[in-house]
């Protein structure tokens, strides 16, 4: 499974010709662009109408009258249950369960698969395998035996028992794209530093770990992403007090009293994609990396 | 002694993996199994029943509605996203202008989470103001769209918003694998006189193989696990009518109190997962292996 950025380089020039089959190509890309883009569309317009318009206008029609009701409204007011604090306690609570279960998760796989790649013990590929047979369980498994483990341990529905989760789940696939990594590095590099007198400790940091950049790009691009998009895990360990912007953006939405303002809904539905959306533009093709290798994940 | 510390500094630091794979992995398939076999209720207790809890499992009303859904729901999207994504790719693929542009549009639904992605779409396919209110305000009074109030086809608009979510990613991966074509192939064929759309379906399609049980393989483990997409667009009806196991198990744990039940259907699903996963990952991490060597 190995994307190269490479690869997407098309071959030979373009074609000089616009022919009836390359117009009518062309027609169904754009087509086909339109149904992808139409959702995103539709939540941006239906965030600046106001409810009167939304009731009576078209879906699909940009507002008559732009309305900035929703936006604020979303942020800071809208209704969880029976806080009315919007979506801003959320998104804090969601940097406070990313960042460290990031830095955290990322730091581990990288040792695991230094570890794994230059300093083979025995045995120590048979628990790899454990580890990478985890990746495959549904979460549905492991859930509340997990909470069971965490609340013996005193920190389950708390931040460091969220970030323990997703440190944990994270870990099979973190290990083996770093180990691949580690493991397609000259061993030359290693043996050298190691007739220098190099030990575990110092190869790990003035060797492996400048060199690690790209892997690094791609581990913490693919753990943003999915932890913030993280639903089933936020709801289950990381308490009320915690919950992150997918949890609370689920039950803003679906409050089953009053009446339902979809602006809002549409308003606190883009602010909560708006950071994998940022990630997503800015790393382009890092991005596509990053999910290829996260993709058999739980 | 001396096998215990030698290379210890690599020991004590895969001893956090060491310990979350013996614990939590295998130690939560054990436990689950374990209470899977007992008629535990709010608690879990030991008061062992057999194989009661999966004989209820599979006379249950609402899981045979589940075991469907999901065969749907596995097969539509599975079928659905290799289809768009490989049409996708085939025409990302004619040097099309604009191509990087295409791309993106077609990959960031992936970007989304499935909850965002469920939310959009309840509000899309909403009956009363979505869609199907902008065909009639256009004059298409026929136009019906009310598949999310159906219960025989509030399933197909899982589908729909999870193919629009994922298709992307598959078109990535062929994309990556028809690149991989060499040139010369192409210049055969089309001396050979082979008909483009001949030559993608019966010679490339073939060649990019390894892509294609890739894809497969990593849609099929995303059908299993579905759980927040149906939540936020469905909430699993109108009644129960777009349950899944996932849905099944959450419910008996958290709302149901009927934990040996969970724990039956939770086993049942990891053994499904492995059914599926365990012939493609003996391929790709040992067969593999061994025939690099």
């Amino acid at each position: 499974m190995n994307i190269n950025s490479n690869n997407f380089q098309p071959n030979g020039p373009r074609p000089k010709h616009l022919t009836i089959g390359r117009i009518g190509m062309y027609c169904f890309v754009f087509m086909c662009a339109l149904f992808f883009l139409m959702p995103l569309y539709v939540m941006i317009v239906t965030s600046l109408k106001d409810m009167d318009e939304i009731r009576s206008g078209n879906l699909l029609y940009i507002p008559k009258v732009l309305s900035f009701y929703a936006w604020p409204k979303a942020w800071s007011e809208a209704c969880t249950g029976f806080v009315c604090e919007g979506l801003k306690p959320g998104l804090i609570n969601s940097i406070k369960i990313t960042v460290p279960s990031v830095i955290v998760s990322v730091s581990l796989g990288a040792i695991n698969g230094y570890a794994l790649a230059f300093w083979r013990f025995k045995g120590a590929y048979f628990f790899f395998g454990l580890c990478l047979f985890g990746a495959f369980i549904p979460y549905q498994v492991m859930v509340y035996p997990l909470l069971k483990i965490e609340s013996a341990i005193g920190i389950y529905s708390s931040l460091p028992g969220i970030i323990l989760v997703h440190t944990i789940f994270g870990m099979p696939i973190l290990t083996l794209i770093f180990r691949n990594f580690y493991a397609s590095l000259p061993i030359d590099l290693f043996k050298a530093a190691r007739i220098d007198g190099g030990n575990f400790i110092k190869i790990f940091f003035y060797v492996i770990i400048p060199m690690s950049t790209p892997i690094t790009i791609v581990a913490v691009i693919l753990q943003v992403t999915g932890i913030w998009n993280d639903f089933l895990l936020g709801l289950v360990f990381a308490g009320r007090d915690n919950q992150p912007m997918t949890v609370q953006l689920n039950n803003i939405v679906q409050v089953d009293y009053g009446v339902a303002e979809y602006n809002v809904d549409m308003a606190a539905t883009i602010l909560t994609s708006l950071v994998p959306l940022f990630v997503y533009f800015i790393s382009g093709r890092w991005f596509v990396r990053g999910i290829a290798a996260g993709a058999i994940k739980g | 002694m001396y096998y215990l510390t030698k290379n210890l500094a690599s020991k004590i630091s895969l001893l956090p993996m060491i310990i979350i794979s013996l614990t939590v992995f295998v130690g939560c398939i054990i436990y689950s199994f374990i209470y899977s076999l007992t008629g535990s209720k709010l608690i879990p207790a030991l008061n062992y029943v057999g194989f009661q809890q999966y004989e209820r499992l599979f006379k249950s009303r609402k899981w045979d509605v589940a075991v469907e859904n999901i065969f749907i729901y596995g097969f539509v999207f599975t079928i659905g996203c290799l289809v768009i994504g490989f049409l996708l790719a085939v025409l990302i693929d004619q040097k099309i202008r604009g191509e990087s542009l295409f791309r993106t549009i077609f990959l960031y639904p992936y970007a989304m989470s499935f909850v965002v992605t469920g939310l959009v779409w309840k509000w899309v396919l909403n009956p009363t103001f979505g869609l199907e209110h902008s065909m009639h305000l256009w004059g298409f009074d026929w136009f019906k769209l009310d598949w999310l109030v159906n219960r025989e086809l509030a399933i197909y608009a899982v589908c729909i918003a999870a193919v629009w979510q994922g298709a992307g990613f598959v078109m990535v991966l062929m994309l990556a694998g028809l690149r991989g074509i060499d040139e010369d192939i192409w210049k055969s064929l089309s001396i050979e006189g082979i008909p483009k759309w001949r030559s993608y379906l019966f010679v490339i399609l073939p060649m990019i193989r390894p892509m294609v049980v890739t894809s497969i393989v990593l849609i099929a483990a995303g059908v299993v696990k579905v759980y927040d997409l149906i939540l936020a667009l469905t909430s699993g009806g109108p009644g129960y009518a777009t349950t899944t196991p996932a849905m099944y198990v959450m419910e008996n744990f958290f709302s149901r109190a009927n934990l040996g039940q969970a724990f039956a259907a939770s086993i049942i699903m990891f053994i499904s997962v492995v059914c599926i996963l365990a012939p493609w990952a003996y391929y790709e991490f040992y067969f593999r292996n061994k025939e690099a060597k």
